[in-house]
């Protein structure tokens, strides 16, 4: 990237440009360093404090002793391994579901033409408008007793991952993708004779890898990140994912304990994110430039 | 099943007219079926959307209307929910909180990612490193960033006051205080957040043509000129758009005040959202619960079709 920005090149050529850049870039660097990564570098030793270091004034920077022993308690005693279990079967099971049955609704939206098609695609869009934490109360009704079947889905994974579906944004996404594909491909896989379903499969779906790859990064955060819905549908501790076990139990553990709980928590999607990193950043800038 | 049925006695017609050009009512039923097909595509995400979008929207205006207990049937009670939430002293601390929240979260949350993206923008090494670190935050689990904020405001031992005494200034009580912790919660939002707005941000400014600049300095404008004539004009789609998203998030908050302060202290965190979980979970009142839903929702959905219309707009323009 040499497109020229606010400073002209010249202008960062000469030498007190070039003192100043330089001042700059530092100080942005160390800002970034105490305002992002040293809260992160605090949590995770931390919790290798032991628990009177932890509560000394002033704080040691480095610990004294280095102690395992909190990441080992908080794996033990607030049952970690079944609650990072619950919350990876609600995220997986929310982001296949949403990949088949939101992959499928946009392909029949968008290249089917299916009768009130336009009315349906606008009702979906419709609840883009409509915050979906608004709605957390009648929705939690409507997962209690469903209606017509009288079944309730609360403290069943099937709670997290149905109301999943219903994201209008990665409908939308990929509806958007599926507009954009060229005709002819599909028009002359139909006079070879390949149905609908393979078409999605064969062509549709390997040409829309970007946008697949968005969509299930976008599904798996929201899951994992969400805390309100789970809370209300998860009664059951034993069922609670890892968000809500965290609060549920942070009352009355010892600090050290829970904050390598905390630790642990976040490893995933952090992890998650430093391996994808350059495709989610890509990602969230192009969402903005194109809507 | 009813469309085909009705259709089959004119089957044999139809099978006879296939020999002959144009296969009138061949098309028809091929066209029925081609509509099966299409629904069987749909029907599953049609059928999410009817039960967990629609339906409760539709819901949560009746229940606003009713006296409504899980169990019992419910019975109509006009706009009784409306005028006891309404009288809940707790009811306007919760709008004034959600308001001021949002505003302060505009002024901090949309001022300091605003001035670091133009930042970063200039600078020319570690972009990837600074990409990586501002999103950083927005990939911790919300639960983790808010139990993380509570430990740093904590008066006792807390990195917070550890830092104002390091720094040898007055301590504050933060999340404890009356008048410091709505603004407390809206640091730790904007610490989580922030990072988003920055790479959107950064895009845009991307997008900017140089020679606008170029143009610009010819004339004799200052940096602070070339920020206010070139690039805040060239970006004000996006701007715009970042701050409508922003003030629809930020006025749904929950997860800060629930964990940090749990609403206190004195009422001082309880936002809109807290106070609908409070009617429904604690009150079990969800008659109440709805009625806070539906004037949340008619405002929010007012924000949601400007930004509609903006993204719409914008669009057109491009």
């Amino acid at each position: 990237m040499t497109t020229r920005t606010l400073l002209s090149p010249a202008a960062l050529a000469r030498p007190r440009g070039k003192a100043v850049y330089w001042t700059v870039f530092t100080g942005v660097v160390v800002l970034f360093a105490l305002a992002f990564l040293f809260p992160v570098y605090w949590m995770v030793t931390g919790a290798m404090k032991s628990p009177d270091e932890i509560a000394q004034t002033p704080p040691t920077i480095i610990p004294k002793h280095w102690h395992l022993s909190g990441y080992t308690d908080a794996w033990d005693l607030m049952q970690l391994p079944e609650h990072l279990w619950n919350t990876v079967v609600q995220a997986a099971g929310a982001w296949a579901f949403q990949l088949v049955l939101c992959t499928a609704a946009a392909y029949a939206l968008s290249k089917l033409k299916p009768a009130f098609g336009k009315l349906i695609l606008g009702g979906i869009l419709a609840t883009l408008m409509v915050p979906a934490q608004a709605l957390v109360v009648p929705k939690y009704l409507t997962v209690a007793d469903l209606p017509l079947i009288h079944t309730s889905l609360l403290n069943d994974p099937l709670g997290i991952w149905l109301p999943a579906v219903a994201n209008a944004f990665n409908l939308y996404l990929l509806k958007r993708f599926f507009d954009q594909l060229p005709r002819d491909v599909m028009e002359a896989a139909e006079i070879d004779g390949a149905g609908k379903l393979r078409i999605l499969w064969s062509i549709v779906l390997p040409m829309s890898r970007p946008v697949l790859g968005v969509v299930s990064i976008f599904a798996l955060v929201a899951v994992w990140q969400d805390f309100l819905w789970p809370l209300m549908v998860f009664s059951d501790t034993d069922k609670q994912p890892i968000s809500v076990a965290l609060v549920q139990l942070s009352q009355n553990i010892q600090l050290t304990v829970l904050i390598a709980a905390m630790v642990i928590a976040s490893i995933p999607m952090v992890a998650m994110f430093l391996v994808f990193q350059r495709h989610i950043i890509a990602g969230i800038s192009a969402g903005s430039t194109k809507g | 099943m009813t469309r085909t049925a009705t259709r089959s006695p004119v089957e044999p017609t139809t099978v006879r007219q296939v020999e002959a050009p144009p296969p009138v009512g061949g098309r028809g039923r091929r066209r029925l079926l081609d509509q099966a097909r299409a629904y069987a595509f749909l029907i599953g995400g049609l059928i999410c959307f009817a039960l967990f979008s629609w339906y409760p929207a539709i819901r949560a205006v009746v229940i606003s209307f009713q006296k409504y207990t899980p169990g019992s049937s419910p019975e109509w009670v006009g706009t009784d929910n409306f005028t006891q939430v309404w009288h809940d002293p707790e009811f306007t601390a919760a709008w004034r909180n959600t308001l001021v929240f949002t505003l302060l979260a505009l002024l901090i949350g949309f001022a300091i990612p605003f001035v670091l993206a133009l930042v970063l923008n200039e600078l020319r090494h570690w972009k990837a490193f600074f990409r990586v670190v501002v999103y950083l935050p927005v990939m911790i689990p919300p639960v983790v960033t808010a139990l993380l904020w509570k430990w740093f405001y904590d008066p006792g031992a807390g990195l917070a006051n550890e830092t104002l005494r390091f720094l040898h200034l007055p301590t504050s009580n933060w999340s404890n205080g009356t008048d410091t912790a709505l603004i407390s919660l809206v640091i730790v939002a904007t610490w989580a957040n922030l990072g988003g707005t920055v790479l959107i941000y950064l895009a845009a400014l991307q997008s900017i043509p140089g020679e606008l600049y170029e143009a610009a300095e010819l004339d004799g404008a200052s940096l602070l000129q070339r920020v206010r004539y070139v690039t805040i004009p060239q970006t004000r789609f996006v701007i715009l758009m970042l701050m409508l998203l922003q003030i629809i998030a930020t006025m749904q908050v929950f997860t800060e005040p629930f964990v940090i302060t749990g609403g206190g202290p004195e009422s001082a965190t309880v936002t809109v959202l807290y106070l609908i979980y409070k009617y429904a979970f604690l009150y079990n009142d969800f008659g109440g619960a709805c009625a806070l839903s539906v004037m949340l929702l008619v405002l929010l959905g007012a924000f949601s079709a400007v930004y509609l219309r903006l993204t719409r707009s914008g669009e057109d323009d491009l």
